[in-house]
């Protein structure tokens, strides 16, 4: 008996011990890129690319290049100031869709969501082409594409309202329905009793806009095309590595990945508590 | 054939009643389809009949209306005026005028002009310095636009003159019953209470019918026109060729049989890498969720924060230099070879065929994290003492795997499943940022490579080509494979959820 139980207990043992390997392992390929990153980034006897890891020199000359040669700060602040437009307008519209397709009722709003659920089958690309012809003809592509990003980002955001129309509803209705009846108008509702409820999401919310505009190359390369001085960092730093650039440019990209990579990392795993929320909450109620 | 729930299916081995679940699949697409058809034509006919209905409700307060109500048939808010709602009758007078204004001005023009997208592009003319310059006249692409625009324009304005109408027939009855109808302090305030939704929704769906649904109806007018870097405004004039586009998609004349196999090659991709990115991600991401939750592991929250970590950090950076490590001479290879795994630069992203495993790959990279996290969360919810008890009742770990974890991962994720398989479809960031539709071959057309996407193809159409008319026809494809994958799935997922009561 005693020498059963303790060979189960010798097979669970190496079993977890495999498991610890496996987790190990999988985490060290999971992070491998990013210390590749950092490697590069400090890297200062070359600038293109190289087949090893570990630089044999390590300097800050890439940060230099990345502030003097090149118009990195430029697209850092473009980035900076539409993910905080972004992040306010997107916000506002987001709660106000979820809260008035969760709790109010009203005629047409089924026919609203289908039809929301229809727009957003097509591929969102397509309506940028048009929409890249609507903001030229006021002024809002290549130069002027700092506002016309932001339009870009705030305009359709009220179809996103999925993740926080799941969180309203998990809110109980007798909430509201007493303080209806205390006489609150459905704005105090909204303002007074569900808004405090729902820090978590209006920070995924906030977190998810803010985040969004670092990383977008797709529309960003449409609405800015041509003109340098107007580009967002993943349109800027994506130019230092096409076929003529890469071979001086290479680290500086690293440099400059890295320095957009760091705040918004920083910023995410602080408040990782709340996309974790936001999007297990999502998934489990659809 | 057996029936779901008939004794009989329950004798049958697993195999067979594998191929029995296949069978009921597939025998019921035909009646999936016939309920989707008939959905669709009674949404038809409740649209007629409300057409049919709102008339009527025109004619009725007409025939009923009093003098005030007539007249606002033709100067809006003229009935609202005087029956003490002066703010109502000045905002639809305002409104009324604006839109006769703008008609005026602009808008007959470019209607005018819709129908064949304007005559003479440009003109050389004699200045008065007798220097020779082109002066440009008509503008298919802007006539379009604003044409588009103005329609839109002509639909709210009647809209606007319907409400108007209903609004005068509501306060006559008001009246004619004794009460009296809203005044501005009571309209202001119902907007923070009954009409609580106009306010709030009012300025988002005004973004998405600006960004999103005017845009649309434009790009699908454009599939039917021949805009492309032949006809480019405003040098050139472009014009509607009907259904032209369509047929060179589908190679109906031999001419276009390129694009028509380039479209075949990319489509039948894009789903395969559709399907592969969301299944090897979602079974993936459940094992190193499980992984991470078995009991007696420790640091559960160290591995789970460090996976976080790849969702953390922007994508273009991660998967620009992923692109970059897995070049023939990159960082990989360079290890590899230094090592002594392998003899020769393993061609990650210039192979046709490896190319396509790698992006799947690297995908699976940048997507476990995600199916992670969310499969953590609904793993945590799995009642413990379903497991205890299957655990008495003697099954084995797979066995509880496949009979309890699954069936619930499957019923709760459903949505999240087809939501991530569309997303793919259109998952722009991890082809573009990693090969660029890379490697490029001959045999397509339009500078498609065998990574290519349908998004990413009609991308390179738009801004590299300016190829706008196919570029329109491929996003329409796009969406018609979305949301055929979508209805199907939808209406056929009911049948599975009862299955899944059986289990």
């Amino acid at each position: 008996m005693k020498t059963m139980a303790s060979s189960v207990f010798k097979k669970k043992k190496a079993w977890n011990f495999f498991v610890y390997a496996l987790l190990i392992s999988i985490c060290s390929i999971w992070l491998l890129p990013f210390v590749y990153l950092i490697f590069q980034a400090f890297r200062g006897e070359s600038s293109g690319m190289v087949s090893y890891i570990l630089p044999k020199e390590w300097s800050l000359v890439n940060f230099k290049i990345l502030f003097t040669q090149t118009s990195f700060l430029n697209w850092y602040i473009n980035t900076v100031i539409i993910a905080l437009f972004t992040a306010f307008f997107q916000t506002v519209i987001v709660l106000s869709v979820s809260y008035a397709l969760s709790r109010l009722r009203f005629r047409g709003r089924r026919l609203l969501m289908n039809m929301i659920l229809v727009l957003g089958m097509f591929p969102g690309f397509l309506s940028m082409i048009a929409v890249y012809f609507i903001l030229k003809l006021i002024g809002f592509t290549g130069p002027g594409s700092v506002p016309g990003l932001i339009l870009v980002y705030i305009g359709s955001s009220g179809m996103g309202y999925y993740v926080a129309k799941g969180f309203f509803d998990t809110i109980p209705r007798s909430l509201d329905e007493a303080a209806r009846i205390d006489g609150a108008s459905r704005a105090k509702v909204f303002y007074k009793i569900i808004l405090p409820m729902a820090k978590p999401i209006i920070i995924y919310t906030v977190m998810m806009a803010f985040i969004a505009p670092w990383g977008d190359y797709m529309f960003a390369s449409l609405i800015t095309f041509g003109y340098e001085e107007a580009y967002n960092v993943a349109v800027g730093l994506f130019t230092f590595l096409d076929r003529e650039h890469i071979n001086n440019y290479f680290t500086v990209f690293c440099a400059g990945g890295l320095l957009v990579a760091l705040p918004i990392t920083v910023l995410f795993m602080m408040l990782q508590k709340y996309y974790v929320e936001g999007v297990t909450g999502g998934a489990v109620k659809g | 054939m057996l029936n779901r729930d008939s004794l009989d299916f329950y004798k049958l081995n697993g195999l067979q009643k594998v191929f029995y679940k296949f069978l009921w699949f597939i025998t019921a697409v035909p009646k999936t389809a016939l309920n989707i058809l008939k959905k669709a034509f009674y949404s038809v006919r409740d649209f007629v009949f409300k057409t049919f209905s709102v008339i009527r409700n025109i004619v009725r307060i007409f025939r009923d209306g009093d003098i005030y109500t007539r007249i606002s048939y033709f100067i809006m808010g003229f009935g609202q005026f005087f029956r003490k709602q002066p703010l109502r009758g000045i905002l639809f007078l305002a409104f009324q005028l604006v839109f006769i204004l703008y008609m005026l001005l602009f808008g007959i023009s470019y209607l005018g002009k819709l129908d064949d997208l304007g005559e003479v592009a440009a003109v050389t003319v004699i200045n008065e310095y007798g220097l020779e310059v082109i002066e440009y006249k008509d503008n298919s692409l802007q006539i379009l636009l604003y044409g588009v625009l103005t329609l839109f324009f002509c639909l709210g304005f009647i809209y606007t003159w319907y409400v108007n109408v209903k609004q005068n027939g509501v306060a006559q009855t008001l009246i004619n019953k004794g009460k009296l109808p809203k005044n501005a302090a009571e309209d202001v305030r119902s907007l923070a209470d009954e009409q609580y939704h106009k306010t709030l929704l009012a300025l988002p769906l005004a973004g998405i019918l600006i960004f999103t649904v005017i845009p649309l109806v434009f790009m699908v007018l454009v599939a039917f026109t021949n805009y492309d870097y032949t006809h480019l405004p405003p040098s050139k004039l472009f014009t509607w060729v009907g259904l032209d586009n369509f047929k060179s998609l589908l190679g109906v004349q031999v001419a276009d049989g390129k694009f028509a196999f380039t479209f075949g090659e990319i489509l039948i991709w894009t789903l395969i890498w559709a399907f592969f990115a969301t299944f090897t991600n979602y079974f993936l991401g459940i094992l190193v969720a499980m992984l991470i939750n078995k009991k007696g592991i420790k640091f559960k929250k160290v591995f789970r924060t460090l996976l976080i970590f790849t969702i953390a950090v922007p994508q273009f950076v991660s998967l620009l230099l992923i692109s970059k490590m897995l070049a023939n001479d990159g960082a990989v290879n360079g290890i590899l070879l230094q090592i002594g795994v392998i003899k020769e630069n393993i061609k990650w992203l210039t192979d046709p065929i490896l190319a396509r495993i790698t992006v799947i790959l690297v995908n699976i990279w940048l997507g476990i994290p995600y199916t992670m996290l969310i499969a953590t969360g609904i793993l945590i919810n799995i009642p413990a003492d379903l497991y205890e008890s299957a655990r008495i009742d003697g099954a084995s770990g797979i066995k509880r795997f496949t009979k309890i974890t699954m069936p619930y991962m499957l019923f709760v994720t459903g949505p999240y499943l087809l939501t991530t398989f569309v997303g793919n479809i259109n998952n722009f960031n991890v082809i573009y940022l990693l090969t660029g539709g890379a490697p490029k071959t001959t045999d397509f057309t339009g500078g498609a490579g065998y990574t290519d996407l349908l998004i990413t193809w009609l991308y390179k159409l738009t801004l590299t080509d300016n190829d706008y008319k196919m570029a329109a026809v491929i996003g329409i494809m796009t969406f018609v494979v979305v949301a055929g994958i979508s209805l199907v799935v939808y209406n056929l997922s009911s049948s599975v959820k009862n299955e899944e009561s059986f289990q």
